[in-house]
């Protein structure tokens, strides 16, 4: 069917085939650029006498012998300490999905099944609470973090991601379970089995498609956090992204920007691949919400 | 589900959406209510072989004291609402009052903290949700009269924009148009002004900023059109080539209409998304130039001392903010919600 419909609208290919090209050029381009300039010397990658010199690295060649140098990724995860905050975004990210998908699978299977008006009230809620910026909330974690001494620590963190992550899980949980038929699980519980053992029995085993995705946006929320990390966690504690943020302060002054732009390349790496292996997941879970409207 | 069982199932995600969402709301309402204790001083008698001399100093024992029995502060009602930082009623009245022209008084508006933020936030806002919806769509025309195994190919790259994390791609682009990064040399070649520099003028450093924004978010418009047009009328499409109907007027009368309701669904999502820009001000480096209410909140909360009352009010202000961009959605919901009874 596609394909008719295709040959039916084809709005001008050449205009349209050369808009493509121009608009994978703006998107990938910025990313193939810096990954290549990030093994060059901060005077390549940023060049006074001669643009080219990014992309052949004479001055890089000069310094080091060679058109490549790592040490802007040695500065940066050996001097500057970059490996502990990827363990420590690693631990975030994995207990911050671990957690959030086993409460919300929870919740949205329950608002799914439960016919009373309360669970619309409770969606209504979770989508005012989805609108909400983070740092809005921020001001309000300070004085009881501080008084009861859990400002600055992993777990305090991650418990906040998660409680933050909730509305949306519940939402995209909500409406994948509803694609269950409801069928299911009331022969089991006619069958004996209360409403954990339909639960566990009946709909576990068909719900991974639906929680993968939901996991996927749950791990981005995490991973590319700056308002929420940035603000609670201490400076040994800190995550990719406010360390990041860290090096700008430090380095602009002292001409160490070539770290930066190591970290920053060592960040996007793992959503490189994350794309790669997901692209259908995340594009259903992207259009899940406007299809239900 | 009985009423028991939905309890158990729902009660840790509850728990968790009470502890840290709705208490802090609860809290920081009250903070933006309070001030910080003024220090309590004391005067004391300073005698020399010169004379004795009445000098207050600050009684740091009692203002512990003080803090420490009330840690919120003193009351201070809507009163930070409408100091200086915030909606500083009494400068915009001023102002008003002695405004020479309009342009005059909004030059004044523009050095108040709040005005300044609200204004970059607005215009962002109302800007790159219109643009990012546009671009969004013909990519979406563009890439679905590919040939089939390149599509894959161009969903990926697309992609990239929309997953990266903000501050990341803020400081790519940002690095890229530095006065000596390839973009910055390409502009000044292009200008032939070799001193052109986007982080020196406020309305490159807008531009700049709302491009980036553009880049960002024009992805998930894509995808969410490039679904859309998956599941398009095709009869309707072919009655209306036999009636004659030009490529144009097909994307006008048959394509835009069917994805109309996705367009809104973009539109109210980007609304609000785009409402709190924060990283981007960050990673550009922007601040001289632009800032938004959640960098404001920010850069309270992480200044040398922790302006909790300021903050809190800023943070009580965008939520008003953020609701009454919400409520359009909130409405729809509702009426989808009736329909369905």
């Amino acid at each position: 069917m596609t394909n008719k419909t295709q040959k039916l609208f084809t709005f001008n290919s050449l205009f349209s085939n050369s808009f493509v090209i121009v608009w994978l050029i703006i998107a990938a381009f910025p990313f193939i650029w810096t990954f290549w300039g990030s093994f060059k010397v901060e005077l390549d990658f940023f060049s006074i006498a001669d643009w080219t010199n990014a992309i052949t690295g004479k001055l890089t060649q000069e310094t080091y012998g060679s058109a490549f140098t790592g040490t802007g990724y040695e500065g940066a995860w050996i001097q500057e300490k970059f490996w502990l905050s990827t363990i420590n975004t690693w631990v975030v990210c994995f207990f911050v999905v671990s957690i959030s998908l086993t409460i919300g699978t929870l919740g949205g299977y329950a608002l799914s099944r439960s016919g009373y008006r309360y669970t619309f009230w409770l969606l209504i809620i979770a989508l005012i609470f989805r609108a909400m910026p983070p740092i809005t909330l921020v001001a309000g974690y300070m004085l009881p973090f501080f008084e009861w001494n859990l400002w600055g620590k992993l777990p305090t963190t991650i418990v906040v991601l998660v409680a933050i992550n909730q509305p949306f899980t519940l939402w995209m949980l909500h409406s994948f379970f509803q694609t269950i038929p409801k069928e299911l699980d009331e022969s089991a519980k006619v069958d004996g089995c209360t409403q954990f053992q339909a639960f566990r029995r009946v709909i576990i085993p068909v719900m991974w498609p639906g929680v993968i995705t939901t996991g996927l946006f749950s791990f981005l929320l995490a991973y590319n956090d700056f308002a929420v990390t940035s603000m609670l966690l201490s400076d040994e504690n800190r995550t990719m992204v406010p360390k990041i943020a860290a090096f700008l302060g430090t380095t602009y002054t002292e001409g160490n920007i070539m770290f930066a732009v190591a970290a920053v390349v060592s960040s996007t790496v793992p959503l490189f691949i994350l794309v790669m292996f997901f692209q259908r997941q995340i594009v259903s879970g992207l259009t899940a919400g406007a299809v239900k409207g | 589900m009985k009423h028991r069982s939905f309890f158990w199932f729902f009660l840790p995600t509850a728990l968790a959406m009470l502890l840290f969402i709705a208490f802090p709301i609860v809290s920081v309402v009250t903070q933006s209510l309070f001030t910080p204790h003024e220090a309590v001083f004391t005067t004391v008698e300073k005698c020399d072989p010169f004379g004795c001399t009445k000098e207050s100093v600050v009684d740091q024992e009692a203002s512990q004291a003080l803090k420490k029995s009330n840690p919120l502060g003193r009351f201070a009602g809507l009163d930070i609402y409408f100091d200086r930082g915030h909606l500083a009623t009494k400068e915009v009245a001023e102002a008003w009052q002695t405004r020479k022209s309009m342009g005059d008084f909004f030059s004044t508006l523009n050095n108040l903290p709040f005005y300044r933020a609200m204004g970059f936030t607005l215009t962002y806002t109302f800007l790159v949700t219109p643009l990012l919806i546009i671009l969004g769509l013909m990519i979406a025309l563009s890439v679905n009269s590919l040939h089939r195994h390149l599509k894959g190919l161009a969903i990926f790259f697309s992609l990239l924009p929309l997953i990266v994390t903000p501050l990341v791609g803020s400081l790519i682009l940002f690095w890229m148009v530095d006065s000596r990064g390839i973009l910055g040399t390409f502009l000044q070649w292009l200008a032939g002004d070799p001193d052109l520099s986007l982080k020196a003028s406020t309305t490159l450093t807008w531009i700049m900023l709302i491009v980036y924004g553009v880049w960002h978010a024009a992805p998930f418009a894509f995808v969410v059109f490039y679904a859309g047009l998956q599941t398009l009328p095709k009869d309707q499409l072919e009655s209306a080539q036999i009636d004659g109907a030009n490529r144009w007027q097909r994307l006008r009368y048959v394509i835009v209409p069917h994805l109309m309701p996705l367009v809104t669904f973009v539109a109210l999502i980007q609304l609000m998304d785009n409402f709190r820009v924060f990283e981007p001000i960050v990673g550009f480096n922007s601040e001289a130039h632009a800032t938004s209410l959640s960098w404001i909140i920010f850069n309270d909360l992480n200044g040398e001392t922790l302006q909790l009352s300021a903050a809190s009010t800023t943070s009580v202000i965008t939520i008003i903010g953020v609701a009454i961009l919400l409520s359009p959605v909130l409405v729809q919901t509702w009426k989808n919600f009736k329909d369905k009874k």
